[in-house]
C-alpha cells in the first residue's frame, strides 16, 4: 500500500469512531489552549507592571504606616492631616510639588434603588489627582475650598458610573454613600490597570468630608507627596523623610515607623506579585498540559484492546506490520495535529479578550512548547500500543483482552 | 453471483501460486524437498508433519496438539471435527499462519512457513489463505464493502479494481444490496456471509473456516454451507471445523480429533480430478 491509501485508511480510521476522536481532540485542544493562554496572562500582566512603571515615571512618593509604638513609652507615630503643611513647606522641603493625604474606604453607594460597592472610596485633596495621573472626563474636579468646607461632592471612576448610572448621566445626581447624600461632580477619565483591582471603580472625594462622614478622624492610610519632577525624587524623599523623622520625634532613625516609598519601588513590589503570578500560571499550565496529556492517553489507551483486536483482524488479512503501524501512526499525527492547531486557534481567540483586568500577551514559546508536548504525547501513546500490537502473532491480538 | 462466476473462471485453481512473488524464494530455502510435479501426483497444499502445541509450560502446560500429521490435496473439502477443547481451533490457527506450532513442520504449498519472515507471512496470509472466523471478526463500524475490499488493499490493488472485486464477492454471498451496512447493521448469518465474500476475495487456493456456522441459525448455516460448496465445486481446498454432522457431511473427508490427536481420517467423497493433472497424465 502506498501512502496516500494508508493516510485514507487513516482517516478512515478516525472518522470512523468519532467520538473516541472527537475526545481525543479535545483533550489536546484543551491542554494546548490553557497553557498558551494562562503563560500569556503571565506574561501580559507583567507587561502592563511595567508600562506602568514607564508610563508613570517616578515623580511621586507615597508615605505609609505610622501607628502607635508598642514600647515602654506609648507613642504616636500616626500619620495625619496636620503634617501636610511642613510636608508642604517650600523652605525645608524645596523639592516638594504637592501633598496629597489619603483616607481609603470600601463603602456601599445607592442612586435610585441600584447600589454598587465602590472597593476604593478615598478621601483626599484636589492633588492627588496630577499626582496618581486622574484625570476628569466629565464635570470637574474639586477644589481646595470644597476641602474646607468639607463638601459632600465625589468623583466617580467610569466602572462605577456605569454600575450605579448606567446610560442616564452622573453628573450633579445624588448618591447615598453609607446613608449620606454625595453630590457627583464629575467622571473620571479611563486608567488601565495593574493587577487584580479595577482601577476604574473609585470614587474620590474631599479628604474632610469622607472623615466627616465616613471614616471619622483616625489616622491617614497614605499620604502621597508629589516631586517636582522625576529628577528630584531622591532629594524630596530625603526631605520629606527629615521631616517626619523631626514631626514625629522619631529618634531612632535606623528604625523608622513610617516608610517613604516611591512609584519605582512600590511598583517593583507589583512587579515581584506580577513575577509570582506568571510562575504560578505557568505552573498551572503544566499541570492542565499533563492533564490533558493524561486525557489524550487515557483515551487512547482505553481503546487499546479494541484496536488491538482490529490489529490481530489486519493481520490476518494479510496486512505487513509497517502498513498497520504506519496506519496508526498517520491516525495519531492527524488526530494530534487538528487538536493542537485548534488549541492554538482557541487559545488565540481567548487572548484577545480581558481576563481578570489582564490583556493576555501571547508568548510564541509557549505555542511551541504547548504543540510540541501535547504532538509528541499523542503520538506516542497513539502508536506505542499499536506497534507492540503489531508485533504480535495475529491470533495472540485477536485474543487480546 | 454471475460477476463472481467470472471471477473465479478467471483464475484457475492455482492462481495464488503466480501471485506470490516471494514463493520461489521460499521454495528454494526449502530446497531439500523432491519437487514432485513429475511423479504424477501433486504436491498437497497443505503438509502437516508431527505439529505440536503446546500452551504454557511445567505443571499448567496445556497440549493442545500431540504430534499431528496430515496432508491436504488441491481441491479438497476437509471437515474437522471433535469436541471442545480437543485443539480443532488450534490447529486451523496454525494453518492459518496465526499461530506457530511449539513444533513440527508445516509446509504450505511445499514451503516451510516457519522460515518465513514477518513480511512473507503477510503476503501468504493476504493471497494464499482465506480465514473465516467463529465470531466473524469484521472490522466495527467500517461497510460491508470496506471490509471486503481490504485484504485487497493489502494486496496493493488500486481502488476502482478493489471496489469492482469486492461488490462481486457480496453479489456471491447473496449480500450485493447490504455493502453499505456496517457489521452492527447486519445478522450473524450476513455478518459471516461478510467474513466469507471477504475470505474468497482474493481468489486464495485455501479457505479455512473455523466453525462458520457455530453461531448461526439454520437458515444462515444453509447460506453459508451453499458459498462454501460452490467454492469447492470451483476449485478451491477448503478446510472446516463444526461440531454439527449434518454440516460434516458436507465435506468430501472427516476427520476426528481427540486430545489433539487425529483418531479418525474418513473419506466420504472423491478428491475431484484436477483437470491440468488429467493432462498430465494423458501426455
Ligand atoms: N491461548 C491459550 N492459552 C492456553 N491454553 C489454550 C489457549 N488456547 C487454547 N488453549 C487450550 O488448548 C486446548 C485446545 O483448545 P482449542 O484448540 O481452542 O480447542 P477446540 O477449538 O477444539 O475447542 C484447550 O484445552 C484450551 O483450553
Ligand atoms: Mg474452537
Amino acid at each position: 500500500m502506498n501512502l496516500f491509501e494508508t493516510i485514507r485508511f487513516a482517516i478512515r480510521g478516525v472518522t470512523a469512531n468519532k467520538l473516541r476522536s472527537g475526545l481525543t481532540v479535545l483533550g489536546m485542544l484543551i491542554g494546548v489552549a490553557a497553557v498558551i493562554l494562562l503563560v500569556a496572562v503571565g506574561n501580559g500582566s507583567a507587561k502592563q507592571v511595567q508600562d506602568r512603571i514607564s508610563q508613570l515615571g517616578s515623580s511621586t512618593l507615597t508615605i505609609s504606616g505610622g501607628g502607635r509604638s508598642t514600647g515602654a513609652t506609648t507613642q504616636d507615630f500616626s500619620l495625619t492631616s496636620s503634617l501636610v503643611p511642613a510636608l508642604s513647606d517650600h523652605g525645608t522641603a524645596p523639592h516638594v510639588k504637592s501633598v496629597s493625604p489619603v483616607v481609603t474606604t470600601s463603602e456601599d453607594t445607592a442612586y435610585e434603588g441600584t447600589s454598587h460597592t465602590v472597593p476604593q472610596f478615598i478621601g483626599t485633596y484636589p492633588s492627588y489627582l496630577s499626582a496618581e495621573n486622574y484625570s476628569v472626563a466629565k464635570g470637574s474636579g474639586f477644589t481646595q475650598q470644597d476641602v474646607d468646607e468639607a463638601r459632600k461632592v465625589v468623583l466617580i471612576g467610569s466602572t462605577t458610573a456605569d454600575d450605579l448610572f448606567g446610560t442616564v448621566s452622573p453628573i450633579d445626581q445624588q448618591v447615598t454613600v453609607n446613608g449620606t447624600l454625595f453630590t457627583v461632580i464629575g467622571v473620571l477619565g479611563n486608567k488601565d490597570g495593574t493587577g487584580f483591582t479595577d482601577p476604574n471603580d473609585v470614587a474620590l472625594a474631599p479628604l474632610t468630608a469622607v472623615e466627616e462622614s465616613l471614616t471619622g478622624y483616625g489616622p491617614l492610610n497614605q499620604i502621597i507627596v508629589q516631586a517636582t519632577s522625576s529628577d528630584s525624587v531622591d532629594a524630596a524623599q530625603t526631605e520629606v523623610t527629615a521631616i517626619l523623622n523631626d514631626k514625629l520625634h522619631v529618634t531612632d532613625t535606623a528604625n523608622e515607623p513610617f516608610r517613604v516609598l516611591n512609584a519605582a519601588q512600590l511598583l517593583s513590589t507589583q512587579a515581584d506579585t506580577a513575577q509570582t503570578f506568571t510562575v504560578l500560571l505557568g505552573a498551572v499550565a503544566g499541570i492542565s498540559l499533563l492533564v490533558g496529556g493524561i486525557g489524550i492517553t487515557n483515551i487512547m489507551m482505553v481503546t487499546v484492546t479494541e484496536r488491538t483486536r482490529e490489529i490481530g483482524i489486519r493481520k490476518a488479512l494479510g496486512a505487513p506490520r509497517r502498513t498497520v503501524l504506519a496506519q496508526f501512526l498517520v491516525e495519531a499525527t492527524v488526530l494530534s495535529v487538528i487538536g493542537g492547531l485548534l488549541g492554538v486557534a482557541a487559545a488565540l481567540i481567548g487572548s484577545q479578550f480581558t481576563i481578570v483586568g489582564v490583556k493576555p500577551v501571547v508568548v510564541p514559546a509557549s505555542i511551541l512548547l504547548a504543540v510540541g508536548v501535547s504532538v509528541v504525547i499523542g503520538l506516542f501513546f497513539g502508536s506505542y500500543p499499536a506497534s507492540r500490537a503489531a508485533a504480535l502473532r495475529p491470533i495472540e491480538a485477536l485474543r487480546y483482552e | 453471483m454471475r460477476l463472481g462466476r467470472r471471477m473465479s473462471a478467471n483464475r484457475p485453481a492455482d492462481a495464488g501460486r503466480q501471485m506470490n512473488p516471494d514463493r520461489q524464494g521460499g521454495h528454494t530455502v526449502t530446497g531439500n524437498r523432491p519437487v514432485p510435479e513429475q511423479s504424477g501426483l501433486e504436491r498437497p497444499v497443505l503438509d502437516v508433519r508431527n505439529l505440536i502445541k503446546t500452551y504454557g509450560a511445567g505443571e499448567t502446560a496445556v497440549h493442545a496438539l500431540r504430534g499431528v500429521s496430515l496432508t491436504v490435496q488441491r481441491g479438497d473439502y476437509v471437515a474437522i471435527m471433535g469436541s471442545s477443547g480437543s485443539g480443532k481451533s488450534t490447529l486451523m490457527n496454525i494453518l492459518g499462519c496465526l499461530d506457530i506450532p511449539t513444533s513440527g513442520r508445516y509446509l504450505l504449498d511445499g514451503v516451510d512457513v516457519s522460515r518465513l519472515s514477518d513480511r512473507q507471512l503477510a503476503l501468504v496470509r493476504n493471497r494464499r489463505i482465506g480465514f473465516v472466523f467463529q465470531s466473524f471478526n469484521l472490522i466495527p463500524r467500517t461497510s460491508a464493502l470496506s471490509n471486503v475490499e481490504l485484504p485487497l488493499a493489502y494486496a496493493g490493488l488500486k481502488s476502482a479494481e478493489r471496489r469492482r472485486r469486492a461488490r462481486a464477492a457480496l453479489a456471491l454471498v447473496g449480500l450485493a444490496d447490504r455493502e453499505n451496512h456496517e457489521p452492527n447493521q447486519l445478522s450473524g448469518g450476513q455478518q459471516q456471509r461478510v467474513a466469507v465474500a471477504r475470505a474468497l476475495v482474493t481468489a486464495p487456493a485455501l479457505v479455512l473456516a473455523d466453525e462458520p456456522t457455530g453461531n448461526l441459525d439454520t437458515q444462515s448455516t444453509a447460506d453459508v454451507l451453499g458459498v462454501l460448496d460452490r467454492l469447492n465445486r470451483s476449485g478451491r481446498t477448503i478446510v472446516l471445523i463444526t461440531h454439527e454432522p449434518d454440516v460434516a457431511e458436507h465435506a468430501r473427508r472427516l476427520i476426528r480429533l481427540v486430545d489433539g490427536r487425529i483418531v479418525q481420517d474418513a473419506r466420504q467423497a472423491p478428491l475431484p480430478q484436477p483437470r491440468h493433472l488429467a493432462q498430465a497424465v494423458d501426455a
